[in-house]
């Protein structure tokens, strides 16, 4: 009990409240093996925390059970919102151009048909397989890419110290140092997290239900902004932290590990499909890409992003215009050192009988085996350490040859 | 299983501050039994005193503000000898100016960003990895004065208590107790620095003891004093009066009838008020050049003492000087309708906003038969049905939310300033209510759309920073067990993240009403 709370107030002392949206950094430089031929690589892993919809982001237009089963929020090629195509066969979301542009430019790369070993749906527990690189959930002492930072040479510590921090995300967390940096909090809790607190209040506390809409109805008087806007915060707020966390690894002696997360991609009800909630947030991660770009400058040539999810969701939409929480999505990957260009997949197909479990995309490729293989190509991590210290007993998940340049 | 945990959601939720996270087991053992969890506290001997290392007495601490204005005088006629004859000195800081406010707002960051403001440890410019949407640490905070530090003290040690108390009803009944005979560190200087001792020196002592000497550790403490000026009020009659030409100050006697004992339509007429007035003139306490004795306590100055017998309340009470005062407190204590009052605002703070008369009855007999016996008071709540059958309605106060939300989080905290940061944000800023009436103390007040929209921003902002370190599943498990609503539970479990889980477990009607 004593040692919990002291645990705790450690993190408290350095917790900084933020809202969506939070970045964490190795303190120290890593001395790279590769640097004899004065690549510089950076890497930065995004996580999207709330299971992103792959199939809606990356839309398979050519398997003939696609549109049935995406129903009304699928992608199409034609129509007011045409997808943008990445091949004959994948179709890239609207609301991602500078996706595309990467893409086009052979700087971003799709993993479709994507898991982490975690089978069951549950978003906390999916979350920790995800960012522990465990095989099962219950472990959350430390993160995978914390573990391969451990497996690197340490070099110079980050001298210009960052006074306070966010929480660092689980994937970052554990014995090699980290410091964090967060945008000043937008204070506001998210719409998202409203709407589910008016609904839980209207069945078990009616009173407070109404309280809390008139609260957030004034809130948003006072504001003078609608709900689109609102939204466009989150999205502002995701280009906001892009754009400071790339800043800080740009400079000399910056990071060259980072890790991140966005919220909110939990999308029950009303997703959207070219438009929407949705593409709002695909929207917001596009313009963060875009970002990194930019703020990396030179530096952009030796990055990789990774932008992962903790499950998909249902092939087939529910009954609110949404989709429920599933199994195989996508990863993406995009930076000057991606080969990229092209989307890597083992499709399953979407007949019933292709479906994990009759209903979600089946996971064909292990998501372990993209993050070996970025971690293997990036910073020359073995075989044997990224198989039994980053992702313990993943030896069957092989590291994915040739992502990097 | 179910019945005992709902029992167990009372003793915790309705008498005490919540569930401890952890491995308190608090849930289990209310359950187990639910009213002896809630009186073992009542039976720990001196268990509602608050001593900590550094918590000085109300005359150390009025000796320390008269130091502390003379020193800012001296700095001010040195920067003024300093400065041109032609050239008005810039207006010198008024020792006032900066206190008026929360010492948390001047010593952090606004209240909206509860962020701790923490300069870099390695002291090598904070800000060159800083993007430019971010400035976190470029204000450096003034460094606090010794008011401000021992407000924060003060603060501390009470949040301590609270966060760390097995129950929490000894901490319950401080707080309504210090509300009832409120004082507001927004009065001054003297206010704000004796918030806290007032606190540990007039109610502590008796939240179990007896009202009459609670009420009459109050009226002469120098903080009751100072904020419902007594110290200015002066018998017409006594010789400070003739000499200065001054009167009587009814503030603090009109409060004792209306707030702190009849309550008002108690019975009693403003030519009782005056009278009271005149009883307790020469109640004091004794200024920077002690005088009257040492600087910064109590005294009785007969000089200001209105000269005579006094009538209050029909009966004659003779010129005893401080005595005249003290018996006029005991009788209002025993009063009749001081029973009725605090027996009714007691289970409206414990209970429900209108509180079932049958127990107001029942209180209000135990409160006469007892003389006014707070222990039996409690025990006579405890004991009752209508406090284990009635639903939780309530709302926690934004201060039992906080203190509720760290417990659950076994945050004990280290440094108030989220707290009164987040007390000032949610309108219930520490020892500091609008007026002597103290806070409001129903649900109209705690759960308007505002307030409960700025609990989830709240809510939001601790998920934020804590929800990576918890698994808010167990954490329902320690709030409320299998007394959890199905809804509640599949809020929480379907929540996108564990962070958005937290926010929602702590705005949860589980955590919000008591």
């Amino acid at each position: 009990m004593i040692d919990c709370v002291e645990n705790r107030l450690l993190t408290s002392r350095r917790g900084l409240l933020l809202g969506g949206a939070s970045f964490a950094a190795w303190a120290y430089l890593p001395k790279f093996a590769r640097a004899a031929d004065r690549h510089d690589p950076r890497l930065i892993v995004v996580i999207l925390r709330g299971a992103l919809d792959g199939l809606s982001t990356v839309g398979p237009i050519g398997d003939p059970d696609y549109a049935g089963l995406h129903g009304s929020i699928a992608l199409t090629a034609d129509g007011a919102h045409p997808a943008i195509m990445l091949d004959s066969f994948f179709a890239l979301h609207p609301a991602m151009p500078e996706f595309a542009r990467m893409y086009r430019d052979r700087h971003a790369a799709v993993i479709h048909a994507v898991a982490t070993p975690y089978r069951d749906r549950s978003h906390f527990d999916g979350q920790d397989v995800l960012e522990s690189g465990y095989a099962g959930p219950g472990r959350v002492q430390s993160g995978w890419l914390n573990r391969a930072l451990e497996a690197l040479p340490r070099g110079e510590r980050v001298s210009s110290g960052l006074a306070v921090g966010p929480t660092t995300p689980l994937v970052l967390r554990g014995n090699a140092p980290t410091v964090g940096w967060a945008p000043v909090a937008l204070p506001q809790a998210d719409d998202d997290t409203a709407m589910r607190l008016v609904e839980l209040y209207r069945h078990r506390d009616p009173t407070l239900a109404s309280a809390l809409s008139q609260g957030l109805q004034l809130d948003k008087v006072a504001a003078g902004e609608d709900m689109k806007a609102k939204r466009g915060n989150a999205v502002a707020q995701m280009r906001q932290v892009a754009r400071g966390a790339a800043k800080l690894m740009a400079a000399d002696d910056g990071p060259r590990i980072a890790a991140l997360a966005f919220d909110g991609w939990d999308t029950h009800a009303n997703e959207g499909g070219p438009v929407g909630r949705l593409a709002f947030l695909l929207g917001g991660l596009d313009g963060a890409l875009a970002e990194f770009e930019s703020s990396l400058g030179d530096r952009w040539r030796d990055t990789v992003v990774v932008v992962a999810t903790e499950f998909g969701r249902t092939a087939r939409i529910n009954g609110t215009e949404g989709t429920d929480h599933g199994t195989g999505t996508i990863a993406l990957l995009a930076g000057g050192a991606v080969k990229g260009g092209r989307v890597i997949a083992d499709w399953p197909g979407l007949k019933l009988a292709d479906l994990h479990e009759a209903r979600d995309l089946k996971p064909t490729t292990d998501l372990r085996s993209v993050m070996k293989g970025v971690l293997q190509d990036q910073f020359g991590l073995s075989d044997r350490v990224l198989a039994e210290t980053v992702f313990p007993d993943s030896a069957s998940a092989r590291p994915m040859k040739g992502l990097v340049t | 299983m179910a019945r005992d945990s709902q029992a167990a959601l009372v003793a915790l939720n309705r008498f005490g501050f919540g569930a401890r996270g952890g491995a308190s087991g608090d849930l289990v053992n209310a359950a187990s039994d639910p009213r002896g969890f809630v009186k073992a506290e009542l039976a720990r001997a001196n268990g509602m005193l608050l001593e900590a290392p550094g918590l000085q007495s109300t005359p150390q601490l009025g000796q320390a503000v008269f130091a502390y204005q003379d020193e800012v005088r001296r700095a001010r006629e040195a920067a003024k000898a300093a400065a041109p004859a032609e050239t008005p000195s810039p207006a010198p800081t008024e020792p006032n100016a900066g206190l008026r406010r929360n010492p948390s707002l001047n010593a952090t960051a606004t209240a909206g960003q509860m962020a701790e403001a923490k300069p870099a440890d390695n002291g090598t410019k904070p800000d060159a990895m800083q993007p430019n949407a971010a400035a976190p640490t470029a204000a450096k905070p003034a460094p606090l004065n010794v008011i401000q530090k021992t407000f924060r003290a003060e603060a501390l040690a009470r949040l301590q208590r609270a966060t760390l108390a097995e129950c929490g009803f000894t901490e319950r009944l401080v707080a309504f107790w210090s509300n009832h005979f409120c004082i507001s560190a927004s009065k001054g200087e003297l206010a704000r620095i004796w918030a806290g001792a007032f606190e540990r020196e007039a109610i502590r002592p008796h939240v179990l003891g007896r009202f009459a000497d609670m009420l009459n550790s109050v009226e002469q403490h120098p903080a009751m004093l100072f904020f419902l000026d007594n110290q200015q009020s002066l018998g017409p009659d006594s010789r400070a009066g003739q000499n200065r030409k001054r009167g009587l100050n009814e503030n603090l006697a009109r409060e004792i009838m209306e707030l702190h004992t009849l309550g008002v339509g108690g019975g009693y007429t403003q030519g009782d008020v005056t009278s009271l007035a005149r009883i307790i003139t020469g109640w004091t306490f004794a200024g920077r050049q002690g005088q009257l004795g040492s600087p910064g306590s109590f005294v009785f100055n007969a000089n200001a003492h209105q000269p005579g017998p006094q009538v209050l309340l029909g009966k004659t009470y003779e010129a005893t000087g401080r005595a005249q005062g003290e018996a006029a407190l005991a009788d209002l204590a025993r009063h009749p309708s001081t029973a009725n009052f605090i027996a009714t605002k007691f289970v409206r703070h414990f209970v429900a906003d209108d509180p079932p008369p049958a127990l107001v009855a029942r209180l209000r007999d135990v409160f006469v038969k007892t003389d006014g016996d707070l222990k039996a008071l409690a025990m006579a709540l405890v004991d009752s049905d209508e406090a284990w059958k009635a639903p939780l309605t309530k709302m926690r106060s934004p201060y039992d939310f906080l203190v509720a939300s760290g417990r659950l989080l076994a945050q004990v905290p280290e440094d108030p300033s989220r707290y009164l940061n987040g007390l000032n944000l949610l309108g219930q800023p520490l020892w500091s209510p609008p007026g002597p009436n103290g806070f409001p103390d129903t649900n109209a007040a705690w759960a308007a759309p505002e307030g409960i929209k700025l609990r989830l921003d709240i809510a939001a902002q601790i998920g934020a920073r804590l929800g990576n370190n918890v698994d808010p599943r167990d954490l329902l498990e320690f709030a409320a067990a299998d007394a959890a609503s199905i809804e509640t539970r599949k809020t929480i479990e379907r929540a996108e993240s564990r962070q958005q889980a937290l926010a929602l477990l702590l705005m949860s009607p589980e955590m919000q009403r008591r």
